[in-house]
Protein backbone atom coordinates (compact mmCIF):
# COMPACT_ATOMS: atom_id res chain seq x y z
CA UNK A 1 0.00 0.00 0.00
CA UNK A 2 1.24 3.52 -1.00
CA UNK A 3 2.95 5.69 2.00
CA UNK A 4 2.50 9.36 1.56
CA UNK A 5 4.64 11.50 3.93
CA UNK A 6 2.49 13.95 5.83
CA UNK A 7 4.24 16.82 7.54
CA UNK A 8 1.69 19.15 9.91
CA UNK A 9 1.76 21.10 13.13
CA UNK A 10 -0.15 19.48 15.81
CA UNK A 11 -1.47 21.49 18.56
CA UNK A 12 1.55 23.61 17.55
CA UNK A 13 4.66 20.69 16.95
CA UNK A 14 5.74 19.83 14.25
CA UNK A 15 4.58 16.58 13.47
CA UNK A 16 5.48 13.65 10.47
CA UNK A 17 3.66 10.54 10.07
CA UNK A 18 2.89 8.36 7.08
CA UNK A 19 -0.75 7.98 5.83
CA UNK A 20 -1.75 5.14 3.86
CA UNK A 21 -4.08 5.59 1.64
CA UNK A 22 -7.38 6.01 2.09
CA UNK A 23 -6.55 6.56 5.93
CA UNK A 24 -8.40 9.07 7.57
CA UNK A 25 -7.17 11.47 9.94
CA UNK A 26 -8.26 10.92 13.01
CA UNK A 27 -6.69 7.32 12.75
CA UNK A 28 -3.97 9.10 11.76
CA UNK A 29 -3.99 11.75 15.01
CA UNK A 30 -4.56 8.72 17.26
CA UNK A 31 -2.14 5.53 15.85
CA UNK A 32 0.52 7.66 13.49
CA UNK A 33 1.16 10.09 16.29
CA UNK A 34 -0.64 9.03 19.64
CA UNK A 35 -2.86 11.66 20.63
CA UNK A 36 -5.66 9.88 22.10
CA UNK A 37 -7.76 13.15 22.60
CA UNK A 38 -10.55 12.61 19.71
CA UNK A 39 -12.75 9.86 19.95
CA UNK A 40 -13.87 7.16 17.56
CA UNK A 41 -17.85 7.47 18.04
CA UNK A 42 -20.21 6.07 14.81
CA UNK A 43 -16.80 6.22 12.23
CA UNK A 44 -19.29 8.42 9.58
CA UNK A 45 -19.37 11.98 10.30
CA UNK A 46 -22.04 11.51 12.55
CA UNK A 47 -21.81 11.96 16.13
CA UNK A 48 -18.78 14.46 16.43
CA UNK A 49 -16.69 12.85 19.01
CA UNK A 50 -13.88 13.26 16.64
CA UNK A 51 -13.84 17.01 16.17
CA UNK A 52 -10.90 18.73 15.47
CA UNK A 53 -9.70 22.02 14.40
CA UNK A 54 -8.12 22.02 10.89
CA UNK A 55 -6.32 25.42 10.67
CA UNK A 56 -9.37 26.99 12.83
CA UNK A 57 -11.90 24.93 10.97
CA UNK A 58 -13.92 22.39 13.36
CA UNK A 59 -13.59 19.17 11.03
CA UNK A 60 -14.58 15.80 11.71
CA UNK A 61 -11.32 13.87 11.52
CA UNK A 62 -13.11 10.62 10.72
CA UNK A 63 -13.75 12.45 7.38
CA UNK A 64 -11.05 13.85 6.38
CA UNK A 65 -8.22 11.95 4.55
CA UNK A 66 -5.24 11.87 6.60
CA UNK A 67 -3.19 13.62 3.42
CA UNK A 68 -4.92 16.10 3.29
CA UNK A 69 -3.44 17.76 6.39
CA UNK A 70 -0.06 18.06 4.72
CA UNK A 71 1.32 21.30 5.43
CA UNK A 72 -1.92 22.57 8.03
CA UNK A 73 -2.30 23.05 11.61
CA UNK A 74 -4.33 20.82 13.47
CA UNK A 75 -5.40 21.46 16.90
CA UNK A 76 -6.99 18.81 19.18
CA UNK A 77 -8.03 18.81 23.32
CA UNK A 78 -4.86 17.99 23.86
CA UNK A 79 -3.30 20.86 23.40
CA UNK A 80 -6.35 22.96 25.21
CA UNK A 81 -4.39 22.90 28.57
CA UNK A 82 -0.57 23.99 28.94
CA UNK A 83 1.42 22.69 31.52
CA UNK A 84 -0.80 22.49 34.58
CA UNK A 85 -3.34 24.94 33.79
CA UNK A 86 -6.74 24.26 32.03
CA UNK A 87 -8.48 26.17 29.25
CA UNK A 88 -11.64 28.54 30.25
CA UNK A 89 -13.45 25.90 28.24
CA UNK A 90 -12.12 23.01 30.34
CA UNK A 91 -12.93 24.46 33.45
CA UNK A 92 -16.05 25.61 32.83
CA UNK A 93 -17.32 22.47 31.25
CA UNK A 94 -15.81 21.04 34.77
CA UNK A 95 -17.49 23.70 36.95
CA UNK A 96 -21.03 22.95 34.99
CA UNK A 97 -20.41 18.97 35.04
CA UNK A 98 -20.77 19.23 31.78
CA UNK A 99 -19.49 15.90 31.04
CA UNK A 100 -20.65 12.42 32.27
CA UNK A 101 -19.30 9.53 30.56
CA UNK A 102 -16.78 11.97 29.00
CA UNK A 103 -16.35 10.45 25.11
CA UNK A 104 -18.80 13.33 23.66
CA UNK A 105 -16.19 15.61 25.60
CA UNK A 106 -12.99 16.39 23.34
CA UNK A 107 -15.34 17.13 20.58
CA UNK A 108 -17.92 19.36 21.96
CA UNK A 109 -14.73 21.39 23.54
CA UNK A 110 -13.20 21.68 20.08
CA UNK A 111 -16.40 22.57 18.07
CA UNK A 112 -16.77 25.59 21.34
CA UNK A 113 -13.25 26.34 20.84
CA UNK A 114 -13.54 27.24 16.97
CA UNK A 115 -17.03 29.14 18.01
CA UNK A 116 -15.48 31.13 20.58
CA UNK A 117 -12.06 31.82 19.02
CA UNK A 118 -14.21 33.60 15.92
CA UNK A 119 -17.33 34.32 18.11
CA UNK A 120 -15.92 35.36 21.77
CA UNK A 121 -19.42 36.93 22.70
CA UNK A 122 -22.07 34.11 20.91
CA UNK A 123 -25.86 33.89 21.85
CA UNK A 124 -27.68 30.91 22.98
CA UNK A 125 -28.87 30.27 20.03
CA UNK A 126 -25.13 30.45 18.53
CA UNK A 127 -23.92 28.32 20.54
CA UNK A 128 -26.28 25.40 19.92
CA UNK A 129 -25.57 25.83 16.03
CA UNK A 130 -21.98 25.62 17.22
CA UNK A 131 -22.45 21.85 18.47
CA UNK A 132 -25.22 21.05 16.64
CA UNK A 133 -23.02 17.99 14.63
CA UNK A 134 -21.95 16.88 18.07
CA UNK A 135 -24.51 13.93 20.14
CA UNK A 136 -23.92 13.58 23.75
CA UNK A 137 -26.06 10.41 25.14
CA UNK A 138 -25.70 11.69 28.98
CA UNK A 139 -26.21 15.57 29.83
CA UNK A 140 -29.03 16.83 27.82
CA UNK A 141 -26.66 19.32 26.40
CA UNK A 142 -28.26 21.98 28.74
CA UNK A 143 -25.21 22.10 31.26
CA UNK A 144 -22.75 22.00 27.93
CA UNK A 145 -24.89 24.78 26.70
CA UNK A 146 -24.33 26.86 29.73
CA UNK A 147 -20.24 26.01 30.27
CA UNK A 148 -19.84 27.58 26.64
CA UNK A 149 -22.00 31.02 27.73
CA UNK A 150 -20.04 30.59 30.84
CA UNK A 151 -16.57 30.30 29.15
CA UNK A 152 -17.49 33.00 27.10
CA UNK A 153 -18.02 35.69 29.80
CA UNK A 154 -14.65 34.73 31.07
CA UNK A 155 -12.52 35.09 27.98
CA UNK A 156 -12.16 31.53 27.03
CA UNK A 157 -11.89 33.07 23.47
CA UNK A 158 -7.66 34.11 24.62
CA UNK A 159 -4.99 31.71 23.28
CA UNK A 160 -4.76 29.06 26.50
CA UNK A 161 -6.08 31.22 28.64
CA UNK B 1 -54.44 22.33 9.52
CA UNK B 2 -52.98 23.26 12.25
CA UNK B 3 -50.61 22.99 15.34
CA UNK B 4 -52.25 21.79 19.34
CA UNK B 5 -50.21 22.03 21.95
CA UNK B 6 -51.53 19.69 24.98
CA UNK B 7 -50.04 18.66 28.35
CA UNK B 8 -49.74 15.10 30.04
CA UNK B 9 -48.95 14.63 33.50
CA UNK B 10 -47.44 11.41 35.20
CA UNK B 11 -46.27 10.29 38.56
CA UNK B 12 -43.70 7.16 39.71
CA UNK B 13 -42.85 5.03 42.85
CA UNK B 14 -39.23 4.16 41.80
CA UNK B 15 -37.95 1.11 43.58
CA UNK B 16 -34.21 1.48 44.64
CA UNK B 17 -32.69 -1.39 43.40
CA UNK B 18 -33.76 -4.85 42.89
CA UNK B 19 -34.04 -7.78 45.54
CA UNK B 20 -34.92 -10.86 42.98
CA UNK B 21 -31.78 -13.09 44.53
CA UNK B 22 -30.78 -10.77 47.00
CA UNK B 23 -28.93 -7.56 46.38
CA UNK B 24 -25.37 -7.05 47.61
CA UNK B 25 -23.04 -5.22 47.61
CA UNK B 26 -19.87 -5.33 49.00
CA UNK B 27 -16.73 -1.89 50.07
CA UNK B 28 -13.29 -2.41 51.35
CA UNK B 29 -11.34 0.41 53.26
CA UNK B 30 -8.26 0.75 54.19
CA UNK B 31 -5.31 3.01 54.92
CA UNK B 32 -2.10 3.93 53.80
CA UNK B 33 1.03 4.52 56.24
CA UNK B 34 -0.04 8.68 55.32
CA UNK B 35 -3.27 8.48 56.37
CA UNK B 36 -5.42 8.30 53.09
CA UNK B 37 -8.06 6.17 53.00
CA UNK B 38 -8.42 3.64 49.98
CA UNK B 39 -12.68 2.36 49.50
CA UNK B 40 -12.42 -0.71 47.19
CA UNK B 41 -14.73 -1.07 44.76
CA UNK B 42 -16.08 -3.22 42.35
CA UNK B 43 -18.90 -0.86 41.57
CA UNK B 44 -18.38 1.29 38.49
CA UNK B 45 -18.58 4.55 37.65
CA UNK B 46 -19.94 5.18 33.94
CA UNK B 47 -19.78 8.88 34.78
CA UNK B 48 -23.11 8.77 37.14
CA UNK B 49 -20.47 9.72 39.52
CA UNK B 50 -20.39 6.65 41.90
CA UNK B 51 -16.88 7.17 42.88
CA UNK B 52 -17.61 11.06 43.89
CA UNK B 53 -20.70 9.73 45.81
CA UNK B 54 -18.70 6.91 47.44
CA UNK B 55 -15.91 9.47 48.51
CA UNK B 56 -17.97 11.88 50.23
CA UNK B 57 -19.53 8.90 52.20
CA UNK B 58 -16.26 7.17 53.17
CA UNK B 59 -14.63 10.80 54.46
CA UNK B 60 -17.84 11.37 55.97
CA UNK B 61 -18.17 8.05 57.89
CA UNK B 62 -13.97 8.40 58.72
CA UNK B 63 -14.24 11.39 59.41
CA UNK B 64 -11.38 13.13 57.46
CA UNK B 65 -11.05 15.32 54.19
CA UNK B 66 -12.76 13.99 51.36
CA UNK B 67 -9.66 15.07 49.21
CA UNK B 68 -7.69 11.84 51.39
CA UNK B 69 -9.87 9.36 50.36
CA UNK B 70 -9.26 7.86 46.95
CA UNK B 71 -11.92 5.30 45.42
CA UNK B 72 -10.77 2.43 43.65
CA UNK B 73 -12.82 0.62 41.55
CA UNK B 74 -10.01 -0.65 38.96
CA UNK B 75 -11.47 -4.02 38.61
CA UNK B 76 -14.24 -6.63 39.42
CA UNK B 77 -11.65 -9.67 39.33
CA UNK B 78 -10.04 -8.22 42.13
CA UNK B 79 -12.29 -5.52 44.08
CA UNK B 80 -14.60 -7.01 46.71
CA UNK B 81 -17.81 -8.19 44.90
CA UNK B 82 -20.97 -5.90 43.98
CA UNK B 83 -23.94 -6.71 41.81
CA UNK B 84 -23.65 -3.71 39.66
CA UNK B 85 -24.50 -0.88 38.27
CA UNK B 86 -27.70 -0.46 37.51
CA UNK B 87 -31.14 -0.10 39.16
CA UNK B 88 -30.45 3.19 40.61
CA UNK B 89 -28.87 0.97 43.45
CA UNK B 90 -25.46 2.33 43.63
CA UNK B 91 -25.77 5.64 45.95
CA UNK B 92 -27.99 3.09 48.21
CA UNK B 93 -26.77 -0.10 48.67
CA UNK B 94 -22.70 0.49 48.29
CA UNK B 95 -23.00 3.84 49.75
CA UNK B 96 -24.47 1.55 52.57
CA UNK B 97 -21.53 -0.93 52.15
CA UNK B 98 -18.76 1.73 52.38
CA UNK B 99 -20.48 3.28 55.52
CA UNK B 100 -19.96 0.24 57.29
CA UNK B 101 -17.02 -0.17 56.26
CA UNK B 102 -15.58 3.17 56.99
CA UNK B 103 -17.09 2.47 60.54
CA UNK B 104 -15.01 -0.57 61.11
CA UNK B 105 -11.57 1.27 59.69
CA UNK B 106 -12.42 4.29 61.51
CA UNK B 107 -12.91 2.15 64.90
CA UNK B 108 -9.57 1.23 64.84
CA UNK B 109 -8.06 4.26 63.64
CA UNK B 110 -8.95 5.64 66.94
CA UNK B 111 -7.86 2.65 68.40
CA UNK B 112 -4.23 3.24 67.03
CA UNK B 113 -4.47 7.00 68.06
CA UNK B 114 -5.95 6.13 71.96
CA UNK B 115 -3.20 3.75 72.14
CA UNK B 116 -0.24 6.15 70.79
CA UNK B 117 -2.40 8.97 73.16
CA UNK B 118 -2.78 6.91 75.59
CA UNK B 119 -6.37 7.67 75.85
CA UNK B 120 -9.55 5.96 75.98
CA UNK B 121 -10.73 5.67 72.29
CA UNK B 122 -14.21 6.35 73.46
CA UNK B 123 -13.16 9.96 74.28
CA UNK B 124 -11.60 10.53 70.86
CA UNK B 125 -13.10 12.78 67.78
CA UNK B 126 -11.97 13.82 64.75
CA UNK B 127 -12.28 16.98 63.58
CA UNK B 128 -12.73 16.75 59.56
CA UNK B 129 -8.90 17.81 58.76
CA UNK B 130 -7.43 15.46 59.46
CA UNK B 131 -6.66 15.66 62.97
CA UNK B 132 -7.71 13.69 65.84
CA UNK B 133 -8.23 14.96 68.88
CA UNK B 134 -9.57 13.91 73.01
CA UNK B 135 -13.37 15.33 72.89
CA UNK B 136 -13.66 18.88 74.84
CA UNK B 137 -9.40 19.47 74.26
CA UNK B 138 -8.57 19.92 71.03
CA UNK B 139 -5.12 20.94 71.69
CA UNK B 140 -4.30 16.88 73.18
CA UNK B 141 -4.30 16.04 69.01
CA UNK B 142 -2.17 13.46 66.42
CA UNK B 143 -3.03 13.36 62.73
CA UNK B 144 -4.74 10.88 61.03
CA UNK B 145 -0.97 10.29 59.58
CA UNK B 146 0.36 9.68 62.91
CA UNK B 147 -2.38 7.31 63.77
CA UNK B 148 -1.99 5.11 60.71
CA UNK B 149 1.89 5.40 61.17
CA UNK B 150 1.45 3.91 64.28
CA UNK B 151 -0.99 1.35 63.75
CA UNK B 152 1.36 0.40 61.08
CA UNK B 153 4.56 0.33 62.18
CA UNK B 154 4.35 0.33 66.03
CA UNK B 155 1.23 -1.28 67.00
CA UNK B 156 1.20 -3.68 63.80
CA UNK B 157 -2.37 -3.37 63.51
CA UNK B 158 -4.11 -2.94 59.78
CA UNK B 159 -6.90 0.40 59.76
CA UNK B 160 -9.53 -1.17 57.31
CA UNK B 161 -12.52 -2.09 57.08
CA UNK B 162 -14.85 -4.61 55.80
CA UNK B 163 -18.70 -3.48 54.34
CA UNK B 164 -21.45 -5.50 53.05
CA UNK B 165 -25.15 -4.43 52.26
CA UNK B 166 -27.48 -7.04 51.40
CA UNK B 167 -31.39 -7.11 50.78
CA UNK B 168 -31.79 -10.38 51.66
CA UNK B 169 -33.99 -12.27 49.11
CA UNK B 170 -37.26 -11.70 49.79
CA UNK B 171 -39.62 -15.10 50.09
CA UNK B 172 -43.41 -15.59 48.53
CA UNK B 173 -46.08 -15.89 51.10
CA UNK B 174 -47.52 -19.26 49.71
CA UNK B 175 -50.95 -18.18 51.49
CA UNK B 176 -50.96 -14.05 50.16
CA UNK B 177 -48.56 -13.47 48.11
CA UNK B 178 -46.75 -10.90 50.57
CA UNK B 179 -43.65 -10.10 49.68
CA UNK B 180 -41.21 -6.92 50.46
CA UNK B 181 -39.18 -6.82 47.00
CA UNK B 182 -38.03 -3.46 47.54
CA UNK B 183 -37.10 -1.37 50.78
CA UNK B 184 -36.56 2.27 49.53
CA UNK B 185 -38.88 4.32 46.66
CA UNK B 186 -37.91 7.69 45.26
CA UNK B 187 -40.85 9.34 43.79
CA UNK B 188 -41.52 11.68 41.09
CA UNK B 189 -44.03 13.43 39.15
CA UNK B 190 -43.75 15.63 35.75
CA UNK B 191 -45.80 17.52 33.77
CA UNK B 192 -45.13 17.57 29.58
CA UNK B 193 -46.11 20.49 27.17
CA UNK B 194 -45.94 18.73 23.22
CA UNK B 195 -46.92 20.65 20.54
CA UNK B 196 -48.41 18.16 17.74
CA UNK B 197 -48.57 19.22 14.30
CA UNK B 198 -51.58 17.93 12.63
CA UNK B 199 -50.54 17.95 9.10
CA UNK B 200 -47.36 16.36 9.69
CA UNK B 201 -47.41 14.03 12.76
CA UNK B 202 -44.43 15.55 14.52
CA UNK B 203 -44.24 16.60 18.27
CA UNK B 204 -42.25 19.10 19.81
CA UNK B 205 -41.83 19.16 23.70
CA UNK B 206 -41.99 22.44 24.78
CA UNK B 207 -41.63 22.22 28.60
CA UNK B 208 -40.99 19.95 31.17
CA UNK B 209 -42.07 20.68 34.70
CA UNK B 210 -41.04 18.02 37.33
CA UNK B 211 -40.53 17.06 41.05
CA UNK B 212 -38.36 14.61 42.11
CA UNK B 213 -38.40 13.34 45.51
CA UNK B 214 -34.91 11.61 45.82
CA UNK B 215 -34.14 11.08 49.39
CA UNK B 216 -31.19 13.61 50.82
CA UNK B 217 -29.36 14.89 47.81
CA UNK B 218 -25.97 13.50 48.80
CA UNK B 219 -24.11 15.78 45.97
CA UNK B 220 -26.97 18.44 44.47
CA UNK B 221 -25.01 19.08 41.59
CA UNK B 222 -24.71 15.46 40.27
CA UNK B 223 -28.67 14.63 41.21
CA UNK B 224 -29.68 18.03 38.99
CA UNK B 225 -26.99 16.84 36.22
CA UNK B 226 -28.73 13.12 36.45
CA UNK B 227 -31.79 14.35 36.24
CA UNK B 228 -31.67 16.69 33.13
CA UNK B 229 -29.98 14.39 31.46
CA UNK B 230 -32.36 11.66 32.25
CA UNK B 231 -35.09 13.42 31.17
CA UNK B 232 -33.49 14.20 27.54
CA UNK B 233 -33.16 10.66 27.36
CA UNK B 234 -37.11 10.08 28.62
CA UNK B 235 -37.40 12.47 26.09
CA UNK B 236 -35.47 11.04 23.83
CA UNK B 237 -37.18 7.24 23.90
CA UNK B 238 -40.61 9.12 24.13
CA UNK B 239 -40.40 10.46 20.65
CA UNK B 240 -37.01 9.35 18.72
CA UNK B 241 -35.36 6.52 19.79
CA UNK B 242 -36.06 2.75 19.22
CA UNK B 243 -33.83 0.02 17.60
CA UNK B 244 -37.23 -2.12 16.20
CA UNK B 245 -39.48 0.91 14.86
CA UNK B 246 -41.67 -2.06 13.64
CA UNK B 247 -41.52 -4.56 16.10
CA UNK B 248 -42.21 -7.96 15.83
CA UNK B 249 -41.02 -7.61 12.13
CA UNK B 250 -37.47 -6.29 12.23
CA UNK B 251 -37.63 -3.92 8.60
CA UNK B 252 -36.13 -0.63 8.65
CA UNK B 253 -33.74 -1.11 11.95
CA UNK B 254 -31.67 1.68 12.23
CA UNK B 255 -27.69 0.86 11.62
CA UNK B 256 -26.29 4.16 12.73
CA UNK B 257 -26.65 7.60 14.03
CA UNK B 258 -28.47 8.71 10.77
CA UNK B 259 -31.64 6.46 11.43
CA UNK B 260 -31.64 5.90 14.81
CA UNK B 261 -32.34 9.35 15.91
CA UNK B 262 -31.73 11.34 19.18
CA UNK B 263 -32.81 14.90 19.83
CA UNK B 264 -29.85 17.18 19.41
CA UNK B 265 -29.15 20.58 21.30
CA UNK B 266 -31.29 22.68 19.49
CA UNK B 267 -34.21 19.90 20.11
CA UNK B 268 -34.21 19.72 23.77
CA UNK B 269 -36.68 21.76 26.48
CA UNK B 270 -36.67 23.84 28.91
CA UNK B 271 -36.98 21.65 32.23
CA UNK B 272 -37.91 23.30 35.33
CA UNK B 273 -37.20 20.72 38.61
CA UNK B 274 -37.61 20.87 41.94
CA UNK B 275 -35.83 18.21 44.21
CA UNK B 276 -37.36 17.14 47.00
CA UNK B 277 -35.00 15.86 50.16
CA UNK B 278 -37.14 13.49 52.55
CA UNK B 279 -33.66 11.25 53.85
CA UNK B 280 -34.31 7.44 53.39
CA UNK B 281 -34.43 5.65 56.45
CA UNK B 282 -32.12 2.91 55.05
CA UNK B 283 -30.67 4.97 52.58
CA UNK B 284 -26.75 6.54 52.79
CA UNK B 285 -26.57 9.75 55.38
CA UNK B 286 -30.72 9.61 53.81
CA UNK B 287 -29.77 9.01 50.05
CA UNK B 288 -31.59 6.59 47.51
CA UNK B 289 -30.84 7.06 43.97
CA UNK B 290 -31.50 9.28 40.83
CA UNK B 291 -30.26 7.21 38.44
CA UNK B 292 -33.09 5.17 35.97
CA UNK B 293 -36.15 7.01 37.43
CA UNK B 294 -35.06 10.60 35.90
CA UNK B 295 -36.13 9.18 32.20
CA UNK B 296 -39.30 7.44 33.81
CA UNK B 297 -42.33 9.71 33.56
CA UNK B 298 -41.16 11.84 30.52
CA UNK B 299 -42.68 8.70 28.30
CA UNK B 300 -46.04 8.93 29.92
CA UNK B 301 -45.97 12.08 30.48
CA UNK B 302 -45.11 13.06 26.70
CA UNK B 303 -48.19 10.14 25.69
CA UNK B 304 -50.60 12.39 27.84
CA UNK B 305 -49.95 15.26 26.68
CA UNK B 306 -49.97 14.01 22.81
CA UNK B 307 -53.64 12.90 24.05
CA UNK B 308 -54.57 16.17 25.29
CA UNK B 309 -53.40 17.91 22.75
CA UNK B 310 -55.12 15.83 19.65
CA UNK B 311 -57.22 12.93 21.13
CA UNK B 312 -54.52 10.50 19.71
CA UNK B 313 -53.82 7.45 22.40
CA UNK B 314 -50.57 5.78 21.60
CA UNK B 315 -49.50 2.83 23.18
CA UNK B 316 -46.54 1.99 21.80
CA UNK B 317 -43.26 4.18 21.91
CA UNK B 318 -41.44 6.01 20.29
CA UNK B 319 -44.44 8.50 19.13
CA UNK B 320 -43.55 8.87 15.62
CA UNK B 321 -45.19 11.38 13.01
CA UNK B 322 -46.54 7.92 11.33
CA UNK B 323 -48.31 7.08 14.23
CA UNK B 324 -49.69 10.02 14.99
CA UNK B 325 -51.42 10.81 11.86
CA UNK B 326 -52.44 6.92 11.39
CA UNK B 327 -54.44 7.97 14.65
CA UNK B 328 -56.16 10.97 13.40
CA UNK B 329 -56.92 9.23 10.11
CA UNK B 330 -59.11 6.74 12.66
CA UNK B 331 -60.21 9.89 14.81
CA UNK B 332 -61.34 11.80 11.68
CA UNK B 333 -59.09 14.43 12.69
CA UNK B 334 -57.49 16.28 15.52
CA UNK B 335 -59.85 16.13 18.57
CA UNK B 336 -58.30 18.19 21.27
CA UNK B 337 -59.43 17.14 24.90
CA UNK B 338 -60.05 19.86 27.34
CA UNK B 339 -57.25 21.99 28.53
CA UNK B 340 -56.08 21.66 32.28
Amino acid sequence: MAQKPVQFTLNGEDKAAFASDGQNLLDMLRRGVGDLSPKYGCGQGACGACTVLIDGEPCLSCLTLAETVDGKDVATTSGLSSGSGIHPLQDAFMRNFAAQCGYCTPGMLMAAKALLDRNPQPSRDDVVEAISGNLCRCTGYEPIINAVLEASRSGASQPNG
Amino acid sequence: MSKHRGKGFACINYPIGMNLGGDPSQALVHSNPDGKFMVALSSIDLGQGMKSVTRQIAAETLGVPVEDVYVDTADSDTGPHCMGSFASRGTHRVGNAVIQASQEARAVMLEAAAEEMEVNAADLMTDGKGNIHVKGAPSRSITTMEAAQAAQFKQGKTVSGRGIFLIPLSDVDPDTGEMTPVSCFAHAAMIVEVEVDDETGEIEVIEMNSSYEVGRALNPRLVEQQLTGGAWMGMSHAAWETTEPYYPERDHGPVDFNHYLMPGPGDIAPHNIAILERPAPDGPYGGKGPGEMCANPVLPAVVNAVFNAVGVRIDDLPVTPEKVLRGLQANGGAQPQARR
